[in-house]
C-alpha cells in the first residue's frame, strides 16, 4: 500500500493541481489586483472557453485522436450567429441552428477520421482552414455586437459581488457530466482502452469508429457553444472571433497530464492545467507582459507538460527499483 | 550443483549466484547455469518460474542484484543487449520485439546493414542476405514486406532469422517454436544442430517437452526463481522433467471427455476473403471440440478473424445458433454469444499497460454496469474469479499485464473471453506459451466448457494437442479446407498429409 501511496505522490495530474494551488496562493500574496473578486471572477470568465472545449478534447486525446478545428468551429458558429442575428431572427432560434453547426462540423471530421482512415492531425489541421474560410465568407468582416443584454449579461455577469460568473454554474454541470463519462462509464472505461491499444479493444469488440464519431461530433457541439458564449462574453462575433484557441486548449489538456499517445490521463488533471494556464495568463496581463511573451510562455509550458508526465513516471519507475535493491532478501 | 569435472571444456557463458527481484516478487534467487561449446542446453520451468528474467540478465536487459555474468571464465558486467551481441550472444526474446513499420530485411539487420561507398546501406545486399536467411529456414517471406501485420508465427521466424544473421557463439532462445508448427520446428532444429556442430553453446526454452527431449543435451530446471536441478537429459522421462519442474506428478495432459455432439452451434458457409482463404464450409456442435490444423500461412487465423468479424468477408454467410451474424462486427458476433481468444496477446489481447482486472473487465462492460455507471464492485469480482480460476500468478489484480510472465498473460487472454460465458468459443492457440501444468488446466477447462455445452473451435499449432483434444479434426491448406477427420482416424500422418496438401481425403 505504501508503494501506491509514493507512486500516486508523484502522479503528474496530482503535481498540476498542487501547482495551480501554490500558483494562486503565491498570485494573493505578491500581484497586485489579483486577489479580489472582480479579477478573479474576469479570470473564470477568460478561462471559461479553453475550459469548454478541454472537456470533450480530453476524452479525444484519450482516445489517440486530436480536434484542432475546434477554434474555427467556434468561431464559425459566432460568424453565423451574428449573420443571422443581422437578418433579423431571434436569438432562440439562432442558437439551436449554431449548436446544429457545430454538430455537423464534428460529424464532417468525425468521418473523414472514421471512414476514410485519415490520421486527426492532418483531417483538422485541413478544417481548420475550411472552418475559417467559411466564417470569414459567411459574416466578412464585420463585427455584431448588438445582441440581447439579457444574454449578454449573463455571459459576461457575476453573481452578485462574489468571484464567480454566471456562466461558471452550467460549465460545472458540464464538467460533472464530463468527468463522470470518462470515469465511470462503459464508454470513458472504452476510450481509454481505444487510446492504448486500439487493435486489442477491437478484439474486445468495442465499437472503436462509432465511438470515434461519438466523440469528434460531442467536441463540434462543445466547440460550437463555446463559439455562442465567445461572442456574447465578449460582445462582439467576428468571423475570426477565438483564432488560435486550439492551441491553449491542446496545451492545457496536455499539462494537465493527458498522454499525447492515448490512454492515459484525468479529467482532473485536464481542468488543473486549464486553469493553472489561466491563471498565468491573467497574471501576466496584470504584470503587463505583453500578448507575445504570453504566446511564448504558452509554448514553454506546453514543452514541460509534454516533458513532466514522463519525468514523473520516470522517477517513480526509479524509486520502485530502489525498493526493490533495497528489500529484504530473506521470503 | 555443477554437473563436470573440471576436465571438460570452460563454459562460454556463465552465471553464478544470480538474484534479481521486481518489486516484491523475486524472480530468480541465487542461481547459476553454465553453457558450453556444442551443447544445447535446455531451461524448464512453470509460468513465471524465471526463465526469461534469467535469459534478459544473461542478455544485459537486466541487472542483477546479486551475482556475477561470466563470459569465458571473466566476470563480465553487460550495459545493455548491443554489448552481449558484441560478445556474439545472439537472443530471440519470448515477445517479439520488431519494428512494424521497418521492411523484414531492415528489421534483421538493424544498426548493421551492409555498407557501400560512403557510409551508404547496401539495400541489394541486405535483401539477398535476408533472402539466404529465410531460404535456410524453408519459409518464404518477402524481405521487402513491412513487419506490421505478419502472423506471430511469421514473427518469430524474423526473430530467429535476426539472430541466425550474425555467428553468433551463443544462440539464446525464449520459446522460440511456441507458435511454429512440425515442418517449421523441423528447419530450426535443423539450423540449431549445425550451429551446435560448429560449437555454438545454445540456451533453448519449451513448454513442449517432445522439443527439449530431441534437440538437448543438458537440462537446468527452475521453480519459483529457484535453481531445481542441472543435468543430462540422458537417461531422464518427460515424467521425470514434469516433476522437477512443478514439483508433483501431473495429471493426464489430455484430459478430455466423451460428450455427444448437440445441435449446430456454429454453421460455417462457403466463407471466402478474396487471396486469404476460399470457400471454407463447417459446423461446429454444442459439446464438440474441433480443431483446425494446418501449416502456418494457411489461413486458419484468417477465417477466425472473419468469422468473429475482425475482417470482412466477401462471400459466405456465418451462423450462429441459426441466426446470421453482421460482416465485420466484432460486438454483434460477441452478443451473438461468440468469443475469440486470438493468437497475438500482446497486440490483440491484452492492453499492456492496464491492469489485470481492467483487461479481464473489457469484455464485461456490457454486464458489469449499473444505471448506466460502471460498477466497480462487480467489475472486480467477475475479474477476480476468472483469474483465480485460471491460477493467474499475479502480486495484485490492479498491478497491470505487462509485470507478468508470458504464461500468465496468456492466462488473462483467456480468462477475459471466458468472464463471457460464450456459446460458441474460438480459441487460436490457446497454449502458446503455456506451461505444461497449466496446459493440463486448460485443456481440462475446455473440455468441461464443451461438456457443459458450449462449442469449441480450436486452432493450434501443437499436434499432439489437436490429436489430444478434438472429436474432429478440420485440415487447411493456402486457404482451403482440405480434410475432415474424425477423431478415430485423426493421426499425426493423416492431419500432416492434408496439411501439406498431399490427402486423398
Ligand atoms: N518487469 C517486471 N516487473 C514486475 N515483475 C516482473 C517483471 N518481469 C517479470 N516479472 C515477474 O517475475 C517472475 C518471473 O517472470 P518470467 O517472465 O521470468 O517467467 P518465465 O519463467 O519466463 O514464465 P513464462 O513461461 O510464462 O514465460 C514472474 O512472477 C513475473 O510476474
Ligand atoms: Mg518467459
Amino acid at each position: 500500500m505504501a508503494d501506491s501511496a509514493l507512486a500516486r505522490a508523484v502522479r503528474w495530474d496530482t503535481v498540476v493541481g498542487a501547482l495551480l494551488i501554490v500558483v494562486l496562493l503565491l498570485s494573493f500574496g505578491t500581484v497586485d489586483g489579483f486577489g479580489n473578486a472582480l479579477n478573479l471572477s474576469f479570470l473564470i470568465g477568460n478561462t471559461l472557453p479553453i475550459a469548454l472545449i478541454a472537456l470533450p478534447m480530453t476524452l479525444l486525446v484519450v482516445s489517440g485522436e486530436i480536434d484542432l478545428s475546434v477554434a474555427s468551429t467556434a468561431g464559425l458558429s459566432g460568424a453565423v450567429m451574428g449573420a443571422l442575428w443581422n437578418e433579423g431572427m431571434t436569438i432562440e432560434t439562432i442558437i439551436p441552428i449554431c449548436l446544429l453547426l457545430g454538430v455537423v462540423c464534428g460529424l464532417i471530421n468525425g468521418l473523414l477520421v472514421t471512414r476514410l482512415g485519415l490520421p486527426s492531425l492532418a483531417v483538422t489541421i485541413g478544417t481548420l482552414a475550411a472552418y475559417r474560410g467559411i466564417a470569414q465568407i459567411v459574416l466578412g468582416s464585420d463585427a455584431v455586437t448588438d445582441f440581447p443584454t439579457q444574454y449578454l449579461d449573463f455571459a459576461s455577469g457575476r453573481i452578485g459581488d462574489t468571484f464567480i460568473p454566471y456562466a461558471f454554474l452550467p460549465f460545472l454541470v458540464l464538467l460533472a457530466i464530463a468527468v463522470v463519462a470518462l470515469h465511470a462509464t462503459p464508454f470513458g472505461r472504452s476510450l481509454f482502452a481505444i487510446g492504448a491499444n486500439e487493435e486489442a479493444a477491437r478484439f474486445a469488440g468495442i465499437r472503436v469508429k462509432r465511438q470515434k464519431l461519438i466523440l469528434f461530433t460531442l467536441t463540434g457541439l462543445m466547440a460550437s457553444l463555446t463559439g455562442i458564449f465567445w461572442a456574447l462574453h465578449y460582445a462582439s462575433a467576428r468571423y475570426d472571433n477565438a483564432t488560435g484557441l486550439e492551441l491553449s486548449v491542446v496545451a492545457a489538456v496536455l499539462l494537465g497530464g493527458i498522454d499525447f499517445d492515448g490512454g492515459k490521463g484525468t479529467l482532473g488533471g485536464a481542468i488543473a492545467g486549464v486553469f493553472l494556464l489561466g491563471a498565468l495568463q491573467n497574471v501576466m496581463s496584470l504584470q503587463d507582459v505583453s500578448a507575445q511573451s504570453q504566446i511564448v510562455v504558452t509554448g514553454v509550458l506546453l514543452v514541460l507538460s509534454v516533458l513532466g508526465p514522463r519525468v514523473a513516471r520516470q522517477i517513480s519507475v526509479a524509486r520502485a527499483g530502489r525498493r526493490a535493491a533495497s528489500a529484504p532478501t530473506t521470503s | 550443483m555443477t554437473h563436470r569435472s573440471d576436465a571438460g571444456p570452460a563454459p562460454v557463458l556463465a552465471l553464478k549466484d544470480i538474484s534479481k527481484s521486481f518489486g516484491a516478487v523475486r524472480a530468480l534467487r541465487d542461481v547459476s547455469l553454465e553453457l558450453f561449446p556444442g551443447e544445447v542446453h535446455a531451461l524448464a520451468g512453470e509460468n513465471g518460474a524465471g526463465k526469461s528474467t534469467l535469459i534478459k540478465t544473461l542478455a544485459g536487459v537486466h541487472r542483477p542484484d546479486a551475482g556475477q555474468v561470466l563470459l569465458d571464465g571473466e566476470p563480465t558486467v553487460f550495459h545493455g543487449p548491443a554489448d552481449a551481441r558484441d560478445a556474439g550472444i545472439a537472443v530471440i526474446y519470448q515477445e517479439p520485439t520488431l519494428f512494424p513499420d521497418l521492411s523484414i530485411a531492415e528489421n534483421i539487420f538493424m544498426g548493421r546493414q551492409p555498407r557501400r561507398a560512403l557510409g551508404r546501406i547496401d539495400h541489394k545486399a541486405t535483401h539477398a542476405s535476408t533472402l539466404a536467411l529465410m531460404k535456410r529456414l524453408g519459409v518464404e517471406l518477402d524481405p521487402d514486406r513491412p513487419a506490421r501485420g505478419l502472423s506471430i508465427a511469421d514473427q518469430q521466424i524474423v526473430e530467429i532469422a535476426k539472430a541466425l544473421s550474425f555467428d553468433a557463439r551463443v544462440l539464446i532462445m525464449d520459446e522460440p517454436t511456441a507458435a511454429l508448427t512440425g515442418s517449421e520446428v523441423a528447419r530450426l532444429f535443423g539450423v540449431v544442430r549445425t550451429l551446435r556442430e560448429q560449437g555454438s553453446a545454445v540456451l533453448f526454452i519449451s513448454h513442449r517437452l517432445e522439443e527439449i527431449f530431441r534437440i538437448c543435451q543438458q537440462v537446468t530446471t527452475l521453480r519459483d526463481g529457484a535453481l531445481i536441478s542441472s543435468e543430462p537429459i540422458d537417461g531422464m522421462t518427460e515424467d521425470d522433467l514434469v516433476r522437477r519442474m512443478v514439483g508433483r506428478d501431473l495429471d493426464e495432459l489430455y484430459p478430455k471427455q466423451d460428450v455427444d455432439a448437440g445441435e449446430v452451434a456454429l454453421s460455417v458457409r462457403r466463407l471466402t476473403r478474396e487471396g486469404v482463404f476460399t470457400d471454407v464450409s463447417f459446423d461446429v456442435r454444442r459439446g464438440e471440440i474441433v480443431g483446425l490444423a494446418g501449416l502456418v500461412g494457411a489461413g486458419r487465423t484468417e477465417v477466425a478473424r472473419a468469422v468473429f468479424g475482425i475482417d470482412r468477408w466477401d462471400a459466405g454467410e456465418v451462423e450462429l445458433d441459426g441466426k446470421k451474424l453482421t460482416n465485420g462486427a466484432p460486438s454483434t458476433a460477441m452478443a451473438a454469444g461468440l468469443a475469440l481468444v486470438p493468437e497475438d496477446r500482446r497486440a490483440q489481447g491484452l492492453v499492456m499497460d492496464m491492469s489485470i482486472e481492467r483487461n479481464i473487465g473489457l469484455t464485461g462492460l456490457r454486464t458489469t454496469v449499473k444505471a448506466g455507471l460502471m460498477d466497480p464492485r462487480a467489475e472486480r469480482s467477475r475479474s477476480l474469479d476468472w483469474a483465480v480460476k485460471l491460477q493467474v500468478k499475479y502480486a495484485r489484480i490492479a498491478d497491470t499485464v505487462n509485470t507478468l510472465s508470458g504464461g500468465n498473460q496468456q492466462k488473462v487472454v483467456l480468462a477475459k473471453w471466458l468472464a463471457t460465458g460464450p456459446k460458441v468459443l474460438i480459441v487460436d492457440e490457446p497454449t502458446r506459451g503455456i506451461d505444461v501444468g497449466t496446459k493440463a488446466e486448460v485443456h481440462r477447462l475446455l473440455s468441461q466448457l464443451a461438456a457443459d455445452g458450449v462449442a469449441v473451435l480450436m486452432i493450434s499449432s501443437d499436434l499432439p494437442e489437436i490429436l489430444g483434444m478434438a472429436d474432429r479434426v478440420l485440415v487447411m491448406h493456402e486457404g482451403r479446407l482440405t480434410a475432415e477427420i474424425p477423431r478415430s482416424d485423426a493421426t499425426e500422418e493423416t492431419v500432416m498429409a492434408a496439411a501439406t496438401g498431399r490427402a486423398a481425403a
